[in-house]
């Protein structure tokens, strides 16, 4: 009764409200959202807003992906817009460069990028550099994709990570997404850049499924080029990481809180323009520093890192060198043990963070 | 014999002397032909019923037209040599002396809506395909009044339509391979010219282009500039089949006449006409030779012979075809011809001195032009301290 009176007593405005509060009271379902249909995804969207977006490359069309991340498109955009290749890097990368030379805005997948180094030229000499070398009057909207690094069991030949490479050439920018949010975000930025821009994936994060907040499921979600995120706030040492090690670093964080340290976990997202600013900032809260990468350590990311860190000036907030863990400097081997132990696993993060903080 | 007087002070305007009305009236009152027919080389064909036409017409207005463009290519040339030596020009420079019929013929054969994109021997297309001698000339100079503000040099110049000047041999191809796709998938009916010489045609990613460009009906022209010789290289001594027309395999080829700038125009429109029909790519090989060596470090006489040389350029000189075939028709007399050669030496000589006189691209843009669209940013120089701004 009371009840009754209370709902009579308010203006109709509050009732109506009051009614509209009830039916929404449950939470919307968290959606959990696969890397591969992430990009998917963002894929999809962006051909759909833009018709000048295809996507060309070895089996994206009728095997709808060697790894299914282009699974459906052909069905829905057809034999225009998504385009099967002969087995022919170096041809079909340059075609794809033209092509955006001319106004379009190819995506070009490497099935994997060790088979982009037959197309390096294309990607560095005639997409990277022309914007400049032109003064300005040639731009290059493409995108590279495709999965980069370590797989499993796939031996030397298959398990190169060329984020240093790539990173290392200006006109390029270069991404590297961890999660399904990074996915599908940067995707789509790259996609909408006017850049050459390439996206180094990882085939063991395909799978992966990852909460996707309301934000991502939009259809206008970018994660911009050029800003690190900091996954997990920390006060003790700053860990830097890219890609699939990203997850890496959070269980080793994950770990150590347990013991009392709190560790800053920063995911780079871009390779290049690298976001020196969020990494500065945090070493400057937490005074340690490591970083962690699946490429080999000689000329790489963590090197370019620590390098930069020295000319800032975060060097004086350091209290102990900063550490890099990578890969380790050989070939990919095939055997487990082997293979296991040439890419950073959790232990090897726990293990350098804590001799850096000398615990 | 006034007319004989008339013809004589003609022939004694000096460089500087603009024609007087006099003189102009004196052209204007002598009948020239509007147009003559001549009769051009027959194409070898691989994989096609029919070539090029044998003969053709050309109208006074184009015949003038076109000798105009090759004397400019052809001063232009020399006038790059000229600076190299006197080192104004530095780094690489390809000149295309002796093959002004191929960048002239292949323009007289398309519409300025089609596409051409070729390797590093490119001043000649960068003129033909719209821009001045004065911006080609300053970006050899690497000033900033240059096409490319001084960024790109020799083998970077770009203009509308015009994909460069490239610098990594054979890489163009495929690139022409995907504007012809970009054509094909914008439905406009326009066509690219995709350029090689005789050594890039020996290439892997030109075949991996022409089966693309086959398998998926690319109106893409592939074009062979054959000038017998890679760098150092002859043809006999780089390729196992010298037929580079028929290289192309499962795509029609012609073989062309390329010091003579009817027979290219005339392949040029044949070849457009096939591919706007939607058949797919074709192949012209245009037969060429250049004067200079590959490039201005080159004497170009270790791997030929001055002989041979000589003989190009006695016997098959395009721009001396071209005149003695319009004055022989009455197209126009020698001494306008000789006109047209002065205005051109005055233009190349103003442009020479623009491309001399004008500064350098100012340092604070060295940062300039890495990304397109982007916000400023700061790049680094070469220490931590020295830094650029970047500007799109």
């Amino acid at each position: 009764m009371a009840a009754v009176s209370g709902l009579v007593r308010r203006p109709f405005r509050q009732v109506s409200g009051l009614l509209k509060r009830r039916f929404h009271r449950t939470a919307p379902t968290a959606l959990q959202v696969t890397v591969r249909d992430a990009i998917n995804q963002g894929m999809d969207e962006e051909l759909e807003r833009d018709e000048k977006v295809f996507l060309l490359g070895e089996e994206v069309a009728q095997y709808d992906g060697a790894y299914k991340v282009s699974r459906g498109l052909w069905k829905k955009y057809g034999d225009k817009r998504i385009i099967d290749t002969p087995i022919s890097e170096m041809g079909f990368a340059g075609i794809a460069v033209g092509a955006a030379m001319a106004g379009l805005r190819p995506i070009c997948e490497f099935m994997t990028f060790n088979f982009s180094m037959q197309a390096i030229d294309q990607v560095i000499n005639s997409a990277a550099k022309t914007y400049y070398m032109s003064g300005g009057l040639q731009s290059v909207p493409i995108v590279f994709r495709g999965p980069n690094g370590a797989s499993a069991g796939v031996a030397a030949q298959h398990s190169q990570c060329f984020a240093a490479w790539y990173g290392h050439c200006p006109g390029l920018k270069v991404v590297s997404p961890w999660n399904s949010e990074d996915a599908k975000g940067l995707i789509k930025s790259a996609i909408r850049d006017n850049n050459p821009v390439v996206m180094l994936e990882n085939e063991l994060m395909y799978g992966v499924p990852f909460e996707f907040p309301p934000e991502a499921q939009s259809k206008d979600f970018l994660v911009p080029i050029g800003k690190a995120k900091i996954e997990r706030q920390g006060t003790h040492i700053t860990v830097v990481s890219h890609s699939r090690p990203v997850g890496h670093c959070l269980e080793a964080a994950a770990v150590l809180s347990k013991e009392g340290v709190e560790c800053e976990v920063i995911n780079m997202r871009t390779i290049r323009p690298m976001d020196m600013e969020t990494i500065e900032a945090s070493v400057m809260k937490t005074n340690h520093l490591v970083t962690v990468e699946g490429g080999w350590p000689q000329f790489g990311v963590g090197a370019e890192i620590c390098a930069r860190i020295m000319e800032g000036p975060a060097f004086n907030f350091l209290d102990a060198p900063a550490v890099r863990v990578t890969g380790a400097d050989v070939p990919m081997p095939y055997a487990k043990i082997l293979e296991d132990n040439s890419i950073p696993q959790v232990k090897d993060i726990i293990f350098a963070i804590k001799k850096t903080l000398n615990i | 014999s006034g007319l004989m007087r008339a013809h004589c002070s003609l022939s004694l305007l000096g460089s500087s002397d603009p024609p007087t009305l006099a003189s102009r009236v004196l052209i204007a009152s002598r009948n020239f032909a509007n147009d003559a027919t001549f009769e051009i080389k027959k194409c070898d064909l691989h994989r096609l019923e029919e070539g090029p036409p044998v003969t053709t017409v050309l109208t006074r207005e184009d015949g003038l037209k076109y000798y105009r463009m090759m004397q400019t290519v052809r001063r232009m040339e020399l006038k790059a040599d000229q600076l190299y030596k006197q080192k104004i020009i530095r780094g690489f420079c390809h000149l295309c002396d002796g093959q002004e019929a191929c960048c002239v013929g292949l323009e007289a054969g398309i519409n300025p809506t089609d596409h051409l994109i070729t390797a590093y021997r490119a001043h000649g297309f960068t003129f033909t395909r719209g821009l001045s001698v004065r911006e080609i000339l300053a970006e050899l100079t690497g000033r900033k009044g240059g096409c490319a503000k001084g960024k790109g040099g020799s083998m970077h110049m770009y203009a509308k339509n015009f994909y460069g000047g490239n610098g990594i041999v054979g890489a163009q191809v495929p690139l022409g391979a995907g504007i012809a796709l970009a054509c094909k998938y914008n439905g406009k009916d326009e066509v690219c010219l995709t350029l090689y010489g005789d050594g890039a045609a020996n290439q892997g990613q030109i075949f991996e282009a022409y089966n693309m460009a086959a398998l998926w009906k690319l109106p893409c022209i592939f074009i062979c500039e054959n000038n017998r010789y890679g760098m150092g290289t002859s043809v006999e001594r780089a390729a196992a089949s010298t037929d580079y027309y028929k290289r192309g395999d499962f795509i029609p080829g012609l073989r062309v006449d390329g010091m003579d700038i009817l027979c290219v125009r005339e392949a040029t429109r044949f070849a457009a006409a096939y591919c706007r029909s939607g058949k797919g790519p074709i192949l012209m090989e245009l037969q060429t030779y250049r004067y200079h060596g590959h490039s201005m470090s080159d004497p170009g006489v270790s791997y030929r012979t001055r002989e041979e040389i000589q003989e190009v350029r006695s016997k098959s000189d395009p721009i001396m075809l071209l005149k003695d075939r319009m004055v022989n028709s009455n197209l126009a007399s020698v001494e306008e011809l000789k006109e047209i050669d002065v205005e051109v030496r005055k233009e190349i000589e103003d442009a020479a001195q623009f491309a001399t006189a004008d500064p350098e691209p100012p340092l604070e843009e060295l940062g300039y032009h890495i990304y397109s669209s982007d916000p400023p940013f700061e790049v680094r120089g070469a220490n931590q301290w020295i830094k650029f701004k970047s500007v799109s």
